[in-house]
């Protein structure tokens, strides 16, 4: 008969789970391996409430395994470390982000392109090479192998630093790749959540100028105000687009909705860039004429490799750029699940693991 | 009251044109400009039959204007240049493409991207500044200036050639632009027509393996044998389609009826690159989460600057590229217009312009 989730492995850990596609959170008993000869273990500071989480404990992808504990924007204080761990020891603060795992020895990975590794292992609702299910970082503690842990800079808030595990990799990445990153673009970031908010950050510290466009007027204000956008454009205002049309570098669009795609190409410039972050449910419709006259690309990118990821972090910390959270308790984590259904965070919340998550 | 088409201009002309949406075309007396100081002024030797050409006649994209003459795949031999003329000589062969003006001061034609001029001025079908209709290569001379016309290499065939003022610098343009020209990547190409035939060649030239796509079995051992592709794959078939899953670096798509890009985004590799020459009357449909999952970008482009055009045609005489073609004289013209549009035709008509079409 197959092993409890407490008795699978050796060591004991505890977590909040969801147990079925409700999404709700509960407490939870399960257990982690040992600390192998190329492991890191650490104790949880911290850990970001990723949109994907919301969607994997729902169900929303339809690959569910449950009981599930999400999290994978995760900080923490290193505990113990195998025989052969060259990069960290035991007091370190750490990071791990949405992947724990992959070959080794693909093209991709030998490219420091894990992400895009066919064998790749995400952080949690996946199963390890050894069958066995994986737990995110919504629990007391994380062991996983040193590759895939990345050092957290000394200046670098762990609360605020940790949605750039998922949410600061995912925009950096398309950024350098597609080009994005050279001083004095003009770029548009679409949709201000978790990604378009470090998206705008980001962006502003490559020296862009940075346009929100947004169905909300109501974010114009916060946009220019807090975060450093330089403009605001309501993609509902057929004059404000019209006025800005062939005026944009490139454009992150970090809407999961379906939403047309026709406006924000009209908004790129000749050779420009649309970088989809969001993945829609459904298929988008795509114009193919303003792409021939106008040379232009529709691409998509998903986080970055585990290298990219670290000098995400060093740039991050240079660059005193760090997400807008709102720091809460482990118990609060259904109520932040519900707000966050309804975009009602600005813009990431952070569970405080380490101080409210006690022993079940 | 308007003048003419004859009396409009100083010198007498004469082509075929269409006079209406059937499409059908006919004898047309009309004049063209004398030679202005930048102009080269030449006769027609060769005009390919461009698919352009049929819609333009048929009135396929709203915007026709009666009476037309088509052509803009032209070669020649120089008559009469201007007196600030440089680069050409009487005697000279020429060939004149898809545009015969653009603003020239603006940041795209600065860059010798003149395709992205918003001012570019197409060879037929389109007004001049002086806002007279300008007639294009089914005719007995062209004028035009000297920055839209090319030289003609030594060895390249003057029919065999003329296609590639069109295809040839529709497809050439991307394979560079989107770094797809490096020896060794495996490139696919979609539909077998005049520019995918021009695209198999050039991508052979360029040291790739190349795949042709097509629906219809049927051409795959043309593709093979006369093209020098090294595989078909028929795109209706789920078997050879899943076999060649992940195996293409990227992939020129000619094709313009509406069809589904899924299927050719999994043909892709991870950081692989559609490709979109042909402009379908609808819009596609895009699922997002593959260029998401495996990086990927779906991009256009159209034609080429002439600077690119001319360094395309130097490429080709010297890698010995030219079209497939099936010279015709004019007054077969209406005949391959009908051919064509049940692509009956390997792969090119070219009308022999110089020899077959006499002053009325």
């Amino acid at each position: 008969m197959a092993k409890s989730p407490e008795e699978q492995h050796p060591v004991k850990a505890f977590g909040w789970a969801a147990r079925d596609t409700s999404g709700v959170l509960s407490p939870f008993k399960f257990s982690r391996r040992e600390t192998g000869e190329k492991d890191v273990r650490f104790k949880v500071l911290y850990c970001g409430i990723c949109h994907s989480d919301l969607h994997h404990v729902k169900n929303d992808w339809g690959a569910s395994k449950y009981p599930m504990v999400p999290g994978h924007e995760i900080v923490g204080v290193v505990t113990d470390v195998g025989s052969k761990v060259t990069k960290f020891k035991v007091g370190d603060k750490v990071g791990v982000g949405c992947m724990v795992g992959s070959c080794r020895s693909c093209v991709e990975c030998k490219n420091d392109l894990e992400n895009y590794c066919p064998k790749k292992v995400l952080t949690y609702d996946f199963y390890y090479h050894d069958g066995t299910m994986l737990y995110g970082g919504y629990s007391d503690h994380m062991v996983a192998d040193e590759h895939f842990v990345l050092r957290w800079p000394d200046n670098l808030p762990l609360d605020a630093g940790a949605p750039l595990l998922c949410a600061g990799i995912t925009t950096y990445s398309p950024l350098i790749y597609f080009e994005l990153n050279k001083p004095g673009l003009h770029l548009g970031v679409v949709g201000l959540g978790g990604l378009g908010h470090i998206a705008v950050k980001l962006a502003k510290a490559f020296g862009a100028k940075v346009t929100v466009i947004s169905t909300s007027p109501s974010k114009g204000k916060e946009a220019i105000e807090n975060l450093g956008a330089d403009a605001f454009l309501v993609s509902r205002d057929p004059d404000q687009m019209k006025a800005a049309m062939g005026t944009m570098d490139g454009i992150l669009d970090t809407v999961s909705a379906v939403h047309p795609l026709l406006p924000l190409l009209s908004l790129l410039k000749n050779h420009g860039k649309l970088v989809m972050l969001g993945a829609p449910a459904k298929p988008l419709e795509l114009p193919v004429m303003p792409l021939l006259m106008g040379r232009k690309i529709v691409g998509g990118s998903n986080i970055g490799g585990l290298k990219e990821t670290q000098e995400m972090l060093d740039f991050c910390a240079k660059h005193n750029i760090k997400a807008d959270v709102e720091v809460i308790p482990i118990d609060y984590v259904n109520t932040a699940m519900e707000r966050l259904e309804k975009a009602d965070v600005k813009y990431r919340f952070v569970i405080e693991v380490g101080n409210t998550l006690k022993a079940a």
